[in-house]
C-alpha cells in the first residue's frame, strides 16, 4: 500500500506531517528527561533562570561530586543497596518462576488449571490487601529493617513473572521433552539442562523486567526499612527531597543518577525488552 | 481464551505411558510446589488475616483485641477516608480511560514501518523506566509556579497558567495529567495487538471500504478488544492503589488542602504513623471489595464486547 503511494506528492506531504506530529509528541515525552538532565548540571539559581536556558553553562560537574559526598544523602551506599536488591530479585525470579512456569507450561497434572487460575487471581490481587499481615509477621520475627522481607517472597515465585514465563515454556515442543524422558532423564534434569538453556533469551527478558520493577519499587522498601544507610535509591531520593525540597540541583542530580542505570540498561537491551512485551500473553 | 488455555492434552497414549504419566503428574506438583506455598503464605493467608485484623483493635504492640465492626464505623465517620476515596475515584475514573485512549492513539500512529519507528517506540516507552519518585520530583520542578519552565513558557505565550500542584483546585488534575506520562506499556500492548491482525483481514477491509475510520471502528477496534480488557483491568487495579506520586507530591497530608490525598496514602498513614492496624486493614478490605466488584463487572460485560479470535472463549 505504501509502495504504491510513495511517489505521489500528496503521500510525501502526508509522510512529512506524520513525522512532524510524531516528533512533536516525542519532544513532549522527552522533555522531563531533558529537563532533569540539564538541571542536574546547573546551580539552583540557573535552574530557575528567566528566560529559561536550554543548556547548562558552565556544566556543573561539581554537583555530581557534591552529591556523592553528602552525609544526608548517602548516594553511593544506596546505589549499592539498589543494585543488590534488584539483582537478587532478578536472579531469584528467573529461578523460582521458571520452576512454576515449567510445571504450568510443560507438565500435565490434575489441578494444574485450577492452580494456574489461582495464579491469575494472585496477579490481580492488589498489594494493599495483603501487605499488612505480612508486615506484622516480619515485624514479629524482628526482621523489619533488613532486606529479608523484600527478597524472601521471590524465593517462591511471583504471579506476574510466572504468567509471563509460562507463555515461553508453552512454546517448548512436547516431542523434545518426551524424547528426553525416553532417554531416562529426570524432570529436574530436563528442566535444568534442556528447557532452561533453550529459553535463555526469555529468561534474560524476565530478569531485565524484574530488575526494572525492583529498582523502581518504592512502597515496600519504604515500610520495611528505617535507616538512610539501608534505603534503596527510590526511598533515598524521596527522603532527601521531602527534607531538603529547596536544593533542586542535588535532587535533580539524584533523580538523574537514579534513572540513568535503567535507561541505559533498556537502551542496551531494547530489542529483548520489546520481544518480552509483545509476548506477555495477549495474543 | 489465552489466560486459561492449556497446552493441548495429548490424544490417547499407549499403555506403557501410564507410569510415565504418573511420574509427570508428580513432577508437575513438585515443580509448582514452591509457588503454591508462596501463594498460600503471601497471598491467601494474608488476605484472610486482613479481614480478621479489620475487626480488631491492634497497634502492633500487644495482642489484637476483637472489636467487631468498630473500625468500619470509624471509617464511615472519618472525613479523610471519604476525601481520599473521592480523590482516588476521580483519579482512576479519568486517568485510566484517558490513558487508554492516548495509548491507543499512539499505537495506531506507531503501527506503520518507517525509518524512525524504532526511535518513536523507544521514546514512548522510556517514561515507564523512570522511577516514579524521580519522575514526580522532576514534574514538581517543571511545574513550579512562577519560576518553573512550563509556567515561564506559558506566560511568555500570554497565558495565565495555574499554580498546578500548589493550587488546591488544580492539584488533583495535575496529578492525573502526570499519570498520563508513563503509558509505554499500554501503548506497546496495543501495538502488539495491532500487529497481530492478520494481513488478509486488514487488506480485505481496505478493499471493502475506502473510509479509514470505518476500518478502525469495525475491524481494528474489535480485534484488539482483548488488549483493551487487559489494560483496563490492570489500569484500574493500579490506579486505585496510586501511592508513590501522591506521597512525593502531597506528603502524608495530601497538600495542598488534601487535594492530592489518596486512599493508599491514608491507609499508609493509619498503619505507619498512627499504628492503627485495625483501621488500615478495614480500609484494605473496603478497597478489596470495591476492586473485586469492579473487576467482576468488567469481566462479566467483557463477554459482550471482547472479541476473541476463533470465536470461542
Amino acid at each position: 500500500m505504501s509502495r504504491q503511494r510513495k511517489a505521489t506528492p500528496s503521500a510525501r506531504i502526508g509522510m512529512l506531517t506524520y513525522h512532524a506530529l510524531m516528533l512533536a509528541i516525542s519532544a513532549v515525552f522527552l522533555l522531563p528527561f531533558y529537563w532533569m538532565t540539564i538541571s542536574a548540571f546547573k546551580t539552583n539559581a540557573e535552574i530557575f533562570s528567566n528566560p529559561v536556558t536550554w543548556l547548562p553553562d558552565p556544566i556543573r560537574w561539581e554537583n555530581m561530586t557534591s552529591l556523592l559526598t553528602r552525609e544526608d544523602f548517602p548516594f553511593v551506599q544506596q546505589f549499592v543497596n539498589s543494585v543488590f536488591y534488584a539483582g537478587t530479585v532478578a536472579v531469584l525470579v528467573c529461578l523460582s518462576c521458571s520452576l512454576a512456569a515449567y510445571s504450568f507450561g510443560c507438565l500435565r497434572w490434575r489441578g494444574r488449571n485450577l492452580v494456574f487460575g489461582l495464579t491469575v487471581c494472585a496477579l490481580l490481587m492488589p498489594t494493599i490487601v495483603t501487605f499488612l499481615p505480612i508486615y506484622l509477621a516480619w515485624s514479629k520475627i524482628g526482621l523489619t529493617g533488613t532486606y529479608w522481607p523484600l527478597i524472601t517472597p521471590f524465593l517462591f515465585g511471583d504471579a506476574f513473572f510466572i504468567f509471563m514465563l509460562r507463555q515461553f515454556f508453552m512454546g517448548v515442543p512436547r516431542e523434545l521433552l518426551d524424547a528426553a524422558r525416553l532417554d531416562g532423564a529426570s524432570e529436574f534434569r530436563i528442566w535444568w539442562q534442556i528447557v532452561m538453556p533453550q529459553l535463555r533469551t526469555p529468561l534474560i527478558i524476565v530478569g531485565l523486567f524484574a530488575t526494572v520493577y525492583t529498582w523502581n519499587e518504592f512502597f515496600l522498601p519504604l515500610i520495611y526499612l528505617q535507616d538512610r544507610e539501608a534505603f534503596p535509591l527510590s526511598v533515598g531520593l524521596f527522603t532527601f527531597q521531602s527534607q531538603r525540597a529547596v536544593e533542586w540541583s542535588v535532587s535533580m542530580m539524584g533523580a538523574f543518577l537514579t534513572a540513568l542505570p535503567m535507561v541505559a540498561l533498556f537502551l542496551l537491551t531494547q530489542r529483548l525488552f520489546q520481544r518480552g512485551l509483545s509476548s506477555t500473553g495477549l495474543k | 481464551m489465552p489466560i486459561t488455555s492449556a497446552p493441548p492434552e495429548a490424544a490417547v497414549l499407549p499403555r506403557r505411558n501410564r507410569k510415565a504419566q504418573r511420574g509427570e503428574a508428580r513432577a508437575g506438583v513438585l515443580f509448582a510446589l514452591p509457588w503454591i506455598i508462596g501463594m498460600t503464605l503471601f497471598v491467601a493467608i494474608p488476605l484472610v488475616v486482613t479481614f480478621y485484623i479489620a475487626q480488631t483493635k491492634f497497634q502492633i504492640i500487644g495482642a489484637p483485641k476483637w472489636v467487631g465492626m468498630q473500625n468500619y464505623e470509624a471509617l464511615w465517620s472519618d472525613p479523610a477516608f471519604w476525601k481520599s476515596a473521592q480523590n482516588t475515584l476521580i483519579f482512576a475514573a479519568i486517568s485510566v480511560p484517558v490513558k487508554l485512549i492516548i495509548a491507543l492513539g499512539l499505537a495506531l500512529l506507531l503501527n506503520r514501518a518507517t525509518a524512525l519507528s524504532g526511535f518513536y517506540r523507544t521514546v514512548f516507552y522510556l517514561p515507564f523506566l523512570m522511577p516514579a519518585v524521580a519522575g514526580s520530583v522532576v514534574f514538581m520542578l517543571l511545574l513550579t509556579p512562577n519560576a518553573g519552565p512550563v509556567n515561564i513558557a506559558l506566560e511568555a505565550m500570554g497565558l495565565n497558567p495555574p499554580d498546578w500542584l500548589l493550587d488546591p483546585k488544580a492539584a488533583l488534575w495535575t496529578l492525573i495529567l502526570l499519570s498520563l506520562w508513563p503509558l509505554g506499556v499500554e501503548t506497546l500492548v496495543f501495538l502488539g495487538g495491532l500487529q497481530n491482525i492478520p494481513k488478509d483481514v486488514s487488506e480485505a477491509a481496505d478493499l471493502d471500504s475506502p473510509k479509514r475510520w470505518h476500518k478502525l471502528v469495525w475491524i481494528t477496534l474489535p480485534l484488539i478488544t482483548p488488549m483493551v480488557l487487559f489494560n483496563l483491568v490492570i489500569g484500574i487495579i493500579y490506579s486505585f492503589q496510586v501511592f508513590t506520586q501522591a506521597i512525593v507530591i502531597g506528603g502524608t497530608t495530601g497538600t495542598p488542602a488534601e487535594a492530592t490525598l489518596m486512599y493508599m496514602v491514608v491507609l499508609y498513614r493509619a498503619a505507619f504513623r498512627y499504628f492503627n492496624m485495625g483501621l488500615a486493614a478495614a480500609m484494605a478490605t473496603v478497597l478489596f471489595v470495591v476492586v473485586l466488584i469492579l473487576t467482576l463487572l468488567i469481566f462479566k460485560t467483557a463477554r459482550s464486547w471482547v472479541h476473541y479470535e476463533g470465536g470461542e472463549t
